[in-house]
C-alpha cells in the first residue's frame, strides 16, 4: 500500500469569486514508503499547493488525500495525526523561528505532541545532530545565528517530530554551494537512517538530479511527467517548453553526442558524465 | 576605461557587533564603467554588506568608496550617488510599493521630482527594456517571480542609473524566471552600456561576466576573468564555493588523467574539448 495516495485531487482558490483559479486539477499520485521524490515545476505550477494538502493545511476542493490508506480529511483526528506524520518545511523556514532559544525552537513540535520531557530532550539532540546544529548553540537566540544555521534549526524543528514523510519546499534557496551540499547530505542521511519518505520541491535541476530517485513534474496544476530522473531529463525540449530546464551535465552530454561522442542518454550528473567519458577513453562505453 | 566604482580598503562593522570580527576587513576593488561584473563568496563573506556600500546605504568605518569620483562619506553627494548606482534585492515582494506595475516603476522618478511628462516616457522606456511593457497596467502581486524582479529592475532603470547592483536577484526564482532576469541584465549591459554588478551563488550565471571577484572574510581574495578564476578549482572549493558544472567536469576528468584545458566554460567549449581529447 502506498504511504501517500491522492485521488483526483483538485484545488480551486477563491472559488466563485472573480479571482477563481484552478491550482490543482485531477492529480493522482502514489508514493511508497522510503521513496525520495523530487517535485519540479515553474512558479505557480501547483507544487506548493500540492504539498500543503499532504498534511491537511489545505482542503481539497474535490478528490481525496490518503495517508496509509486513510482519508486524512475524513475526521478531525486523522487530520490532526497527519500534521505529525507529515513534516512540512516551508520555503525560507528561518522566518518562522520564534522562540527565545534554539533548544526551545527545536522542541516546539515535540512539546505540542505532549511527549514526556526526556523524550523531547532526546529528540531535540537527535534532530540537531541530523542537521549539524552543535549543542553549543542550544542556549543562543535563533536571531544570533547565520542564515544557514537558522535554516538548519528550522529543519531540525520539523525532524524532531520524527515525521514518516518529510516534505521540504526549496530547502537550499539562497544558501551558498557548500551550505546547499551539506543540507542535501543531511536530508539523505536522515532518510537513510530513519527510512522516512522524502519529498523535495526544488528549482535547482542540479540538486534534484543529484538526490532524487523519482521526479514528478507539475505544469498548470497537473502532473505532466512522473518517472526516474534519466527519463525526465531526456526530454529537454518538453521541460524547457514548460519553463524548466535540464542539468548542465545533460546539455553537455547532448552536445557530445552531436559531436559523435557516444555518451549514453542516461547521464544527468557531472559524476555520471565523468564516468561515461572515462569508460569511453578506456574503450568500454558503459554508463 | 575609467572605473565607475572604486572601493578602497573598506572596513565595516555593524553597530552593536563590536565584539565580532568586522564584516568588511580591507575590501578593495574597481569596477569599470560598462562592464558586467560578478561577485561570489560564501554566506557571511561580506558580499551583501559590500553591495550596500556601493550606493551609500552603508558608509565605511575606514577606507572609502568612490562612485564616479564622489565619496559616499560626503552627505551632499548622496543623492547624486544614488542616481548613479541603483540597487535590486533578492526578494521582489519586498521591493514593490504600488498596486499597478507602471506606478511602481514611476515611484523613484517621482521622488526625484522629474516632470510628469518625462516620467511617462521614462516608465515606458524602462518597461520596454525589461520586456514588461504589456504588463504595465497589471497588479504586481499577480506576476510571476521573474516578472516581479524585472519590474523591480525597471523601477531602477527609470532613474537612468549608470550602474545597477543586484544582490542575488534570482535566488527565489524558477529556471525560466532566472533566465529572464539574467538575460535582461546582460542585455542592459551589452546594448545599453549600463554597468552591472551581480552578486550570486549560481556559478553558471558568472560564465559570461567580464570580471569575477571572489570574497572571503570581508575582503576580495581573487579576481579575474571567469576563465582565470574558475580554472582554480581547488582554491574555490577551499573557500566553500563551487565552479560551473562545465569546469567541474573538466576538473574531474583532468584528475583522472585526461589532458583537458581548465578554461572551457561554455557548454560548447566544454563538449568540443572533451570530443577533441577522445579522438
Amino acid at each position: 500500500m502506498p504511504i501517500i495516495k491522492t485521488e483526483a485531487l483538485t484545488h480551486i482558490y477563491s472559488m466563485g469569486s472573480p479571482f477563481e483559479s484552478v491550482a490543482l486539477e485531477n492529480v493522482n499520485i502514489e508514493i511508497s514508503q522510503g521513496e525520495f521524490v523530487g517535485l519540479i515545476g515553474h512558479t505557480g505550477s501547483g507544487k506548493s499547493t500540492f504539498v500543503q494538502h499532504l498534511n491537511g493545511l489545505l482542503l481539497p476542493t474535490s478528490g481525496r488525500v490518503l495517508l496509509d490508506g486513510t482519508d486524512i480529511n475524513s475526521s478531525k483526528k486523522f487530520r490532526h495525526d497527519a500534521r505529525f506524520k507529515v513534516g512540512l518545511v516551508f520555503q525560507y523556514p528561518e522566518y518562522q523561528l520564534f522562540e527565545d532559544t534554539v533548544y526551545r525552537d527545536i522542541s516546539f513540535g515535540p512539546r505540542n505532541m505532549k511527549l514526556p520531557k526526556p523524550e523531547i530532550d532526546e529528540r531535540v539532540h537527535e534532530a540537531a545532530g541530523f542537521v549539524g546544529v552543535p549543542e553549543t548553540l542550544f542556549d543562543k537566540s535563533p536571531l544570533e545565528l547565520s542564515g544557514g544555521q537558522k535554516r538548519r534549526v528550522a529543519i531540525a524543528g520539523v525532524i524532531a517530530m520524527r515525521p514518516d514523510i518529510l516534505v521540504l519546499d526549496e530547502p537550499t534557496a539562497g544558501l551558498d554551494p557548500e551550505g546547499c551540499e551539506s543540507i542535501l547530505k543531511n536530508i539523505s542521511d536522515y532518510r537513510r537512517t530513519t527510512g522516512a519518505t522524502v519529498i523535495l520541491v526544488s528549482h535547482s535541476m542540479e540538486d534534484i538530479a543529484k538526490i532524487a530517485d523519482r521526479l514528478i513534474v507539475f505544469d498548470g496544476g497537473r502532473t505532466v511527467m512522473d518517472a526516474c530522473p534519466e527519463k525526465v531529463f531526456s526530454q529537454a525540449d518538453k521541460l524547457r517548453s514548460i519553463g524548466l530546464d535540464v542539468p548542465v551535465a545533460t546539455d553537455i552530454a547532448a552536445r557530445l553526442r552531436e559531436l559523435g561522442v557516444s555518451v549514453p542518454e542516461c547521464c544527468y550528473t557531472v559524476e555520471q558524465l565523468r564516468n561515461a567519458v572515462l569508460s569511453l577513453k578506456k574503450g568500454a562505453a558503459e554508463c | 576605461m575609467k572605473p565607475i566604482i572604486q572601493v578602497k580598503d573598506v572596513h565595516f562593522r555593524y553597530s552593536g557587533e563590536e565584539h565580532l570580527p568586522p564584516v568588511l576587513n580591507g575590501a578593495s576593488l574597481e569596477i569599470e564603467e560598462g562592464s558586467f561584473v560578478v561577485i561570489l563568496g560564501h554566506n557571511g563573506s561580506g558580499k551583501s554588506t559590500l553591495a550596500k556600500h556601493l550606493n551609500g546605504i552603508l558608509i565605511p568605518n575606514e577606507g572609502c568608496v568612490l562612485v564616479d569620483g564622489m565619496d559616499t562619506r560626503d552627505a551632499s553627494k548622496l543623492l547624486d550617488i544614488r542616481r548613479t548606482v541603483g540597487m535590486v534585492f533578492q526578494n521582489p515582494d519586498n521591493q514593490m510599493v504600488a498596486s499597478v506595475v507602471e506606478d511602481d516603476v514611476a515611484f523613484a522618478p517621482e521622488n526625484l521630482g522629474i516632470p510628469p511628462k518625462e516620467i511617462r516616457s521614462r516608465v515606458d522606456e524602462a518597461l520596454k527594456l525589461v520586456d514588461m511593457y504589456e504588463y504595465r497596467l497589471h497588479a504586481p502581486h499577480l506576476l510571476s517571480g521573474g516578472q516581479k524582479q524585472r519590474v523591480a529592475i525597471a523601477g531602477v532603470i527609470a532613474m537612468r542609473p549608470r550602474c545597477i547592483v543586484l544582490d542575488e536577484p534570482t535566488a527565489m526564482l524558477d529556471p525560466a524566471g532566472r533566465q529572464e532576469v539574467i538575460g535582461t541584465i546582460k542585455r542592459l549591459c551589452r546594448e545599453n552600456g549600463i554597468t552591472i554588478v551581480l552578486i550570486t551563488h549560481h556559478m553558471n550565471e558568472a560564465v559570461d561576466a567580464d570580471k569575477v571577484f571572489v570574497m572571503s572574510n570581508g575582503r576580495v581574495i581573487s579576481q579575474g576573468t571567469p576563465k582565470e578564476v574558475f580554472s582554480n578549482v581547488e582554491f574555490l572549493k577551499s573557500e566553500g564555493l563551487t565552479v560551473p558544472d562545465t569546469a567541474e567536469l573538466l576538473y574531474k576528468l583532468r584528475l583522472s588523467g585526461i589532458d583537458l584545458p581548465a578554461e572551457a566554460l561554455s557548454i560548447e567549449e566544454c563538449a568540443q574539448a572533451i570530443a577533441a581529447a577522445l579522438k
